[in-house]
């Protein structure tokens, strides 16, 4: 793809006007006749039973069906497995309604059905639940007595490695710096709230509408559970508002809402509250460590990176936090440890970034602060560390524009001008500080199919089970088959969210459009070798001897490469071989052996410039730069709105976001988005995006190595450094609220 | 939903009479920005709403005395945007948009920005337990996670705070809150509107339940020469004050003649001390003698784990407040 029309052009969402209209629905939107609703009633404490649970006064209320909970739950599946969704950890999951145990805070313990909301919501409030409350365990800090070495299995997670000898290099380094770090809960907070509609069919099969990130996960997880046939749990999932992974895992309004379906054979609906939403899964509190030994020249010998972090008493939640230490810098020794304490909550969740946004930020501000006991500038600092070579694997980057990343990024912010020197520069009441940090993610490409149908109007439909949570899935579909055919894009319809659709993995990771792209890409062109077959079996064809790659597809025709005015047009050719239809099905997977040679990686480079009120310690981040190299770029439109999304989340992260748990009541209690702070537009000021566009076809045969997480990591590190250069204090908790500059 | 009944009054005499019922266990709604969620989330459960939206209590006049009458169902948005607001009253007009956000303050009413109700955490919650919410259960907020809570004239029985900025401003200007009961009408001093929680925090106020707000009246001084609304919070928007401090001076060259303190998010109420204010009176405008000021009117506060910061954020931004307000004369 020499010259493009369509990919790598800004164009703007596909879906938007249908989003900004009203017309795309999402999964509480969706009704039919006699739909039922259900509302869930959550425990009130953390760790206990149920002792007496009396749903009779709800239940007298005209238009109350039924009140579902532990005492009158169906059998349902009995083995672990059949609980475990394609994302759980390892451990037990949790099972809603299972018995009369309380594992966590807010656990769902009934669930109220009645022929509307309203009478649900009020009903609900007549459940009688009284408990036997023991004291629950909650505090990571109070608790780390008990942490273990998890063995857990989770797609994508791996163990820590060391490699060298910590220890004695630590020891022999000339400057040394050991600093612990810490963050809060943070929840995901999606715009959208969890929600499951169920169609009850009439040959009994369902039709769900579920908020999710993999229809095909719900899939699963409906038919394991409820013990039905695949063919009858069709699991649809449009549109997304935003998920950020809350939308990982099927959460328990999808096992409700399908339960009391089956049970009362009606279409039910169940949506969870704001309030709700914080009961299913968090960012974990995470406690770190991270000891640097260097050399006096800024050499790094020794790194250490330990994370102490929770996770529930039944699965064993884990992420890649100190991983990145071993990774992002060309150093010899590298010592690693994570390890679990299990509390009485619910397990956590993979959220935006898990695992970087918080391992990086620590091993970022560590740089910081070596940097800073170096009297070394930190760009230089990391400049004088850099990898070559991917370290703890020794192997080759599939591509690595990190340093054209840091050079530009600090261009563009003005970098060379920096005075080292905290505290130097004033505006009135203000300390201004310049603060930045490397951040990096994976690059991933999973199995995925696609399928895609084109007519002899010209119309072109491409599909594959994916998600767009919001993230552009069907823009990009959309523009590389409208390219791959030379198509206009009004005449390509994209379809995903549905699992009657071909094979792909949940959303997550930032592996969609790898996937997904590679996905089309390849369907396209079976698409293309039919057409030209068809070409060339005409009398005379001008074709004959072409090969596809002497061939292009634009403007609505199959022209010759050599001469473009050879040209046949794709619905003449189809209308004078009769053909109405051509279908393709294309099966994209990741080459393993040649991607299994290199590291593949997205990278990126951002600067923040800080306010901060001398006296008051309120912070303002009034500038950002981020340099992001992650291959190529589909759309700059929908990357460069990922990568704000990131930036804003980071900003957030670093100076507010948090959710407080009460230890005694073992309760998350700002549990709504008045109190739990989510930045809003007046925090926000200047982010300018660079892309630092990579050649890369080992990361995925399109090129393309993904956005999504690459633009939050780092940013709270950045966010923090600069404020250590605007007042001269180091504060290593998350988040940096003004008490702490007091 | 809960259930309860609804009925729309025609006019002032009737809402009194309409919400005096006892067994209706009635309350007064006109925007609603706080007592709806407050019913959905089951903290209030009034039986009876008696909607005041449609009374005539929606004008900005001017006073015989020479200051400004609000009308108690004039929006927050309104009001703040009110040219006489704006021009001689802009301590207000910055408070109130110092809260909340643009489509709550089109909603809110001046009436109920005064009524509306602490944002303590276990206040809202129903799963633990709350003195203001359910008298006699304690304070979880105590023992708690306290960050939000106040540092003034709290009582062993409940440490929330009223978390309006309007009032704040309100409380500095000396505003006189009228209101109508059975027996007629009468005018409460601001300072005398809310209460301290001591051992009945389930009363925010002292308007009796079968009293309606009809108006705030302003006096005529409106220190529009120099003030400040200075309010530190968690974000840039939309959240409510760890401290807040209007400030306003009255001055002859340099030195002070008339002062006014007041203190949001600190306390039950909005915190004022005229010992502090009267500090200042014939001192010039200095640092120093904000810094005394500062320190007469903490004097007293008391932090807990969470909100200790609160007394030296609070010192400092009565200082900062103070200084803004010598630089803004119009």
């Amino acid at each position: 793809m020499a010259t493009t029309h369509y990919i790598g052009q800004p164009t703007s969402r596909v879906d938007g006007r249908a989003k900004v209209t009203g017309q795309a629905k999402y999964a509480a939107e969706f009704n039919a006749p006699g739909l039922l609703h259900g509302v869930v009633v959550s425990s009130a404490i953390a760790k206990g039973k149920i002792t007496h649970l009396d749903a009779n006064e709800a239940l007298q209320l005209e238009g109350v069906l039924q009140v579902f909970s532990h005492q009158n739950r169906p059998d349902l599946a009995w083995l672990d497995l059949s609980y475990k969704d394609m994302t759980a950890p390892g451990g037990s999951p949790f099972r809603p309604f299972y018995d009369e145990k309380i594992l966590f805070n807010q656990q769902p313990v009934a669930l109220v059905v009645a022929e509307t909301f309203e009478l649900a919501r009020y009903a609900a409030t007549l459940v009688r639940v009284q408990y036997e409350s023991e004291e629950p365990t909650t505090s990571l800090e109070a608790n780390l007595d008990d942490l273990y070495t998890p063995v857990s299995f989770k797609l994508g997670y791996q163990k820590p490695k060391s490699r060298g000898d910590f220890k004695a290099a630590f020891d022999q380094a000339t400057t040394r710096i050991e600093s612990e770090y810490y963050h809060g809960a943070e929840h995901h907070n999606p715009m959208e709230m969890h929600a499951s509609t169920v169609f009850y069919e009439e040959n009994g099969s369902l039709t769900i509408y579920d908020k999710t990130q993999g229809v095909l996960n719900s899939q699963h997880y409906v038919s394991m559970v409820f013990g039905l046939s695949k063919k009858n749990v069709r699991v649809l999932s449009p549109f997304v508002g935003g998920a950020f992974g809350s939308g990982l895992r099927p959460q328990y309004q999808l096992f409700m809402a399908v339960l009391a379906a089956l049970e009362l054979k009606r279409s039910v609906k169940v949506v969870l509250t704001r309030q709700q939403m914080f009961s299913f899964g968090h960012r974990p509190v995470t406690m770190q460590q991270v000891a640097i030994g260097a050399t006096f020249d800024g050499k790094l010998e020794a790194i250490r990176h330990a994370a102490y972090s929770e996770t529930s008493t039944f699965e064993d939640y884990v992420e890649n936090i100190v991983n990145w230490s071993g990774m992002m810098y060309s150093c010899p020794n590298v010592e690693q440890e994570y390890k679990l304490v299990q509390l009485d909550m619910y397990t956590p969740l993979d959220m935006r970034s898990p695992g970087a946004a918080t391992g990086v930020h620590a091993l970022e501000c560590a740089m910081d602060e070596l940097a800073y006991k170096l009297n070394i500038d930190p760009l230089e600092l990391r400049l004088r560390n850099y990898a070559e070579e991917e370290p703890s694997e020794e192997k080759p980057f599939s591509s690595k524009a990190l340093r054209e990343c840091y050079q530009q990024g600090a261009e563009r912010f003005g970098w060379a001008n920096r005075n080292p020197e905290p505290r130097s520069t004033k505006d009135g009441t203000a300390l201004i500080g310049w603060g930045m940090a490397t951040g990096m993610w994976d690059a991933m490409q999973m199995p995925t199919r696609a399928t895609a149908t084109l007519t002899s109007d010209g119309k072109l439909t491409v599909g594959s089970a994916t998600a767009d949570i919001g993230t552009g899935t069907y823009t990009i579909m959309t523009q590389i088959a409208a390219e791959m055919l030379g198509l206009p894009l009004e005449n390509v319809t994209a379809q995903l969210g549905d699992s009657s659709l071909p094979l792909a993995f949940v959303e997550g990771g930032s592996a969609t459009a790898a996937s997904v792209g590679t996905a089309v890409t390849y369907v396209c062109e079976k698409i293309q070798k039919k057409l030209l077959k068809l070409a060339q079996a005409a009398n005379n064809s001008p074709f004959a001897k072409a090969k596809l790659k002497d061939v292009t597809f634009s403007e609505g025709y199959l022209r010759l490469r050599s001469d473009a005015t050879v040209a046949v047009s794709l619905t003449e050719l189809m209308q004078q071989n009769s053909i109405n239809t051509l279908e393709e099905k294309a099966t994209a997977l990741p080459k393993l052996l040649k991607q299994s040679k290199y590291a593949r990686n997205t990278h990126s480079a951002v600067f923040v410039e800080v306010r901060v009120d001398e006296a008051l310690g309120s912070i303002l981040v009034t500038r950002v730069v981020s340099a992001i190299a992650a291959g190529r770029i589909l759309n700059p439109k929908t990357a460069r709105s990922q990568i704000l999304g990131g930036v804003v989340w980071g900003i957030s992260m670093a100076l507010e976001e948090d959710t407080f748990m009460d230890h005694t009541y073992g309760r998350f209690m700002n549990h709504n988005l008045a109190e739990y702070h989510v930045a809003v537009n007046a925090d926000i000021r200047d982010i300018d995006v660079i892309f630092v566009e990579e050649q890369d076809t080992i990361a995925s045969p399109i090129g393309v190595k993904g956005v999504g997480e690459i633009g939050l990591v780092g940013v709270s590190a950045a966010v923090a450094n600069a404020i250590f250069h605007a007042t001269g204090k180091r504060v290593r908790d998350l988040p940096i609220t003004l008490d702490k500059l007091l | 939903m809960n259930s309860f009944s609804y009925s729309r009054a025609r006019d002032v005499a009737a809402a009194v009479d309409e919400v005096a019922l006892p067994e209706r266990q009635a309350k007064f709604i006109a925007g609603g920005t706080n007592l709806l969620d407050l019913m959905k989330e089951n903290v209030m459960h009034p039986r009876h709403l008696v909607d005041i939206t449609h009374l005539e209590l929606n004008t900005i006049e001017d006073t015989l005395e020479g200051g400004l009458r609000l009308g108690a169902l004039v929006t927050n948005a309104d009001t703040a945007y009110h040219e006489q607001v704006d021009t001689r009253y802009p301590l207000l007009s910055k408070a109130i948009l110092a809260g909340a956000s643009p489509q709550l303050r089109n909603m809110a009413t001046n009436g109920g920005n005064l009524m509306q109700r602490t944002r303590c955490y276990y206040f809202y919650d129903t799963a633990t337990p709350c003195n203001k919410r359910e008298p006699g259960t304690g304070c979880s907020a105590i023992r708690g996670f306290n960050r939000i809570h106040a540092i003034l004239g709290t009582s062993e029985h409940c440490i929330a705070t009223h978390p309006s900025d309007m009032c704040v401003a309100l409380a500095a200007l000396e505003a006189k809150v009228h209101v109508r009961g059975p027996h007629g009408d009468r005018a409460i001093p601001f300072a005398d509107f809310h209460r301290l929680p001591g051992d009945t925090p389930e009363l925010d106020n002292n308007l009796q339940p079968d009293e309606l707000i009809t108006a705030i009246e302003l006096p005529p001084q409106g220190f529009a020469d120099h003030h400040s609304y200075l309010k530190l919070r968690d974000r840039t928007s939309y959240a409510f004050a760890l401290v807040s401090v209007a400030a306003a001076l009255e001055l002859d060259g340099d030195t002070i003649r008339e002062a006014r303190l007041a203190l949001g998010g600190v306390a039950h109420k909005p915190w004022r001390d005229p010992e502090a204010e009267a500090l200042l009176i014939g001192k010039s405008a200095t640092r120093e003698s904000f810094q005394l000021a500062a320190e007469k009117i903490l004097q007293g506060a008391k932090g807990f784990p969470y909100n200790e910061f609160k007394i030296e954020l609070a010192r400092r931004a009565i200082v900062r407040a103070f200084e803004q307000a010598l630089t803004n004369e119009k």
